[in-house]
């Protein structure tokens, strides 16, 4: 099998170079229009071809290292590090993505499905579907280079090569990777960033063809939304794994893996909102191909920086390398995009300017600056230890106390833009608009500062500002001022659609809806993002209490009591572990039991906590079992009050659901009836001028 | 008509800052842990890469060790400063969550707000530049000329545009 899949790749390898250059030699044939021997469209038609065989050559290639998990081939070196007899069958699909090979496998293969996905639907425009497929081909080239040459999967033990035997089981997969969110949450983290490869070779080619208006952005539209929403799933799933996993009674740490795949979401959710001044107006142009520029360039940078090594992260087990191929590729990539950008710049005018510094454009120019300020903060950050090392000397610490103190009030004041931006008209406004629209989000802001102080919340402790209770308080205000902004905008569009139909509000704000998915799914994704922030303010109210337990020894955090009513051990062929019993009482009546778990994992000999959580819409109680003290024998239990926590993976529910909202197309209305004309509509206008 | 809406706002600010005030002088706030606090200001030295405050490793060689440290630091009454300049004494400058404040390290810190503020700048003076400012465009005059309120044409494009043609955010 590893002759096979080492075969399937050098044979993809070929197909991918093929259709870079055949695809590029037609590509110049057709602008320049010179007479050659063959067809440039015959040409360009087998380049395509290639690239649908390379897929089929890929897929071998990522089957054969799946299989070989399964067949627990330990000839391989790559199965003997990252698999064992004992692993259970779903992470041994996991053990494909648990290793720096086999990540970029997995990278390769999703290339190839977005490209063969592409290469199938080319006939919605030939040559751009051309010339978007030959660049992704470049990126191929470059992903099944390293594979080949640099980190290659099927590399055979040297031991057996030499003769030796192949050893009877293998290392098994890491501890922490044995969890089941983590046999979804890389492929969906890298269906995010090898999706954003589509846009950006959509981009660069229209900006390569000087592709005629903004028909690129509506077709590649779904494409990064799709993109989106996975990279959005992919962080969430991480969030909550190393929330369940780690033990440390948070989700998110400011590891440079993280900030990683936080950079390319913050680029990308910016060039979501500025495409739409492009096909509204016909502007920034030049700024939205830069960001999705941008976007694809920082996935890989997040790669070079974590898996290369260049910083250290608890991600360190995928560390290899490949830095400098990375390093490499992304300047040719930067390259091309500055050429190819001054040479086709004057294709890039926008066609109209901004009117005023409040309107929805504006808005949308802020929320882009905001976002990438984010997007610069962290990634300073996570770059400043290395820039520290270099210019004095010394490595510093860039951790979360950085972090809290620079992202967090950007974040917040772009949450103020996610409910201001909507309420603005496109071009210009007045001040009574703004009034008008603006009384109901303050009021809400204000009633909710004060009922938050009202109910204890503090923003000073000991005569002293402190920073988490503010922001917190911040978060909470603005995020109800935003949902109001929000909700006021359904209820206006919903009771002109009710009144002109004669139907309830709900109905109305259904049909609303579906009439403009787009708009009203973004508010949805919208409303996700302020229940996240809430969620997210909560970790400033995070209690603990660590202490040694006992048969019947009690705890007591927040409303609930824990009594220990035992410990007991267990064993399977891929683990031992021992786990605590503990009951949990409210209000001095037993509610339920919870069995917080430490394992040792058998192949790899390592330990892994296992937490027990029970969840709340109002808090989480967390609990660890630490082990056992080493000189009282004791088990040592670590409990949290963790509030508003499920705010959080509710808030992407939510987001998922606006963002599918948003990908159905909109209806039209089907019936001449439901149709107003233009003096109804300024009647209606009138109407809600007093009463929204 | 201006001066109206004015009056209006100030007044508002002037209720809810007092509203503010009022719940402020609530209560009293609970005393907060230095250890607490300048335990998540430390990493903790086993490479797990997480906060003193957050290590959460049975038997790790470093925690408990570092949290004496700072426990007696703190019993010895010394500041939060010298207590961290022990920790650097003993660890290296690694053993800080965050950058100091001092040298090169001010940087880190500036850098974030200084490129904030410039492309502010920069976004304020590009929308000047479009005219939106000057009133190069669209003036106050030539927007009620065209239509009573931006609001009010928008409202009126959204109803057509949700009412009849589709159309996008």
């Amino acid at each position: 099998m590893a002759a096979f899949g080492s075969f399937c790749l050098l044979i993809a390898l070929v197909l991918a170079a093929y259709n870079l250059l055949a695809g590029s030699v037609a590509l110049r044939l057709i602008a320049t229009g010179q007479p050659a021997r063959i067809s440039p469209e015959r040409l360009a038609d087998t380049a395509r071809r290639a690239g649908i065989a390379g897929f089929i050559a890929v897929s071998g290639a990522a089957f054969a290292l799946v299989w070989a998990a399964f067949t627990n081939d330990f000839s391989i070196t790559y199965i003997l590090e990252h698999s064992n007899r004992a692993l259970p069958i779903p992470y041994k699909f996991a053990a494909l993505w648990s290793g720096q090979e086999g990540s970029l496998l997995l990278w390769a293969w999703l290339l190839g499905t977005y490209g063969f996905i592409l290469r199938l639907r080319h006939k919605t425009d030939v040559k751009l579907y051309a010339y978007a497929g030959t660049i992704l081909a470049g990126v191929q080239v470059f992903f099944l280079l390293v594979l080949n040459f640099a980190a290659p999967p099927f590399s055979l033990l040297p031991g057996y090569v030499a003769g030796g035997a192949i050893p009877a089981d293998g290392n098994g997969l890491n501890p922490l990777l044995q969890y089941p969110e983590m046999v979804i949450h890389p492929p969906m983290l890298y269906l995010g960033y090898v999706g954003f490869s589509v846009p950006f070779a959509f981009a660069l080619g229209a900006l390569m063809m000087r592709y005629p208006g903004e028909k690129w952005i509506r077709i590649t539209r779904a494409w990064t939304m799709v993109t989106w929403l996975f990279l959005t799933c992919g962080i969430f799933l991480g969030m909550h794994w190393a929330y369940a996993v780690l033990g440390w009674g948070g989700y998110w740490g400011w590891d440079p893996v993280e900030n990683a795949s936080f950079m390319p979401w913050l680029t990308g959710t910016a060039f979501l909102h500025s495409v739409m001044m492009q096909e509204r107006r016909g502007m920034m142009k030049s700024w939205n191909v830069w960001l999705i520029f941008s976007t694809f360039l920082l996935t890989m940078l997040g790669t070079t920086l974590t898996r290369g090594g260049l910083v250290s992260s608890v991600h360190a087990f995928a560390e290899s390398p490949i830095a400098t191929w990375f390093i490499v590729f992304m300047g040719i990539v930067l390259a091309v995009c500055i050429f190819t950008y001054i040479l086709q710049r004057g294709h890039l005018k926008t066609e109209h300017h901004m009117e005023s510094l409040v309107s929805r454009e504006s808005s949308f120019l802020f929320n882009n600056l905001v976002l990438l300020t984010a997007c610069f903060v962290i990634l300073w950050g996570t770059l400043f230890p290395i820039i520290s090392e270099y210019v004095q000397g010394t490595k510093v610490t860039v951790g979360a106390p950085f972090y809290n103190r620079v992202a967090v009030p950007i974040g917040l004041f772009l949450v103020f833009l996610t409910g201001v931006g909507p309420l603005l008209p496109w071009r210009a406004t007045s001040f009574k608009s703004i009034k008008r629209n603006f009384v109901l989000p303050v009021i809400a802001l204000w009633v909710t500062v004060i009922v938050c102080l009202a109910v204890g919340v503090r923003p000073w402790k000991d005569g002293a500002l402190d920073s988490g209770s503010f922001y917190a308080l911040v978060a909470f205000s603005v995020s109800a001022a935003v949902l109001t902004a929000i909700a006021s905008e359904f209820l206006r569009g919903a009771s002109v659609i009710a009144r002109q139909t004669r139907r309830n509000l709900f109905a109305a704000t259904w049909l609303l809806t579906r009439r403009n998915t787009r708009r009203y799914g973004g508010y949805l994704v919208h409303i996700g993002v302020v229940v996240v922030v809430i969620g997210l303010a909560g970790s400033a109210f995070n209690r603990s209490i660590e202490s040694e337990m006992g048969l019947h020894s009690k705890m007591a955090i927040g409303p609930y009591n824990l009594e220990c009513m035992g410990f007991t051990q267990d064993s399977n062929r891929n683990y031992s572990s021992e786990y605590a019993m503990l009951d949990v009482y409210q209000g001095g009546k037993k509610i339920y039991q919870i069995t917080p778990e430490r394992r040792f994992y058998l192949a790899s000999g390592q330990p892994q906590t296992m937490v027990a959580i029970h969840s709340t819409p109002e808090w989480d109680l967390y609990v660890v079992y630490e082990g056992t003290n080493p000189d009282t024998g004791q088990p040592i239990i670590k409990a949290f009050l963790n509030p508003l926590v499920d705010w959080i993976w509710f808030g992407l529910v939510v987001m998922v659901f606006g963002t599918f909202v948003a990908l159905v197309p909109s209806l039209t209305p089907a019936t001449a009836a439901l149709r107003v004309p233009a003096v109804r509509a300024v009647a209606m206008a009138s109407a809600l001028k007093g009463g929204d | 008509m201006r001066s109206r809406a004015f009056s209006f706002w100030t007044r508002a600010v002037e209720v809810a800052a007092l509203a503010v005030a009022i719940c402020f002088s609530l209560g009293a706030s609970a005393p907060t842990s230095r250890l607490n606090i300048l335990s998540h200001r430390l990493m903790c030295q086993c490479g797990c890469a997480q906060l003193l405050g957050e290590c959460d490793h049975v038997g790790c060689p470093d925690r408990d060790t570092e949290l004496s440290m700072l426990s007696t630091g703190i019993a010895a009454g010394m500041t939060d400063q010298q207590i961290l300049d022990s920790f650097v004494a003993k660890y290296g400058a690694t053993v800080l969550a965050a950058p100091t404040t001092k040298g090169f390290d001010l940087v880190a810190w500036v850098a974030p707000f200084a490129v904030f503020a410039a492309a502010l700048l920069g976004t304020i003076l590009l929308i000047r530049r479009w005219g939106g400012l000057g009133g190069k465009a669209h003036s106050a005059a030539t927007l009620v000329a065209e239509s009573s309120d931006p609001a009010d044409r928008e409202r009126l494009e959204r109803i057509r545009r949700e009412t009849g043609a589709n159309d996008g955010f």
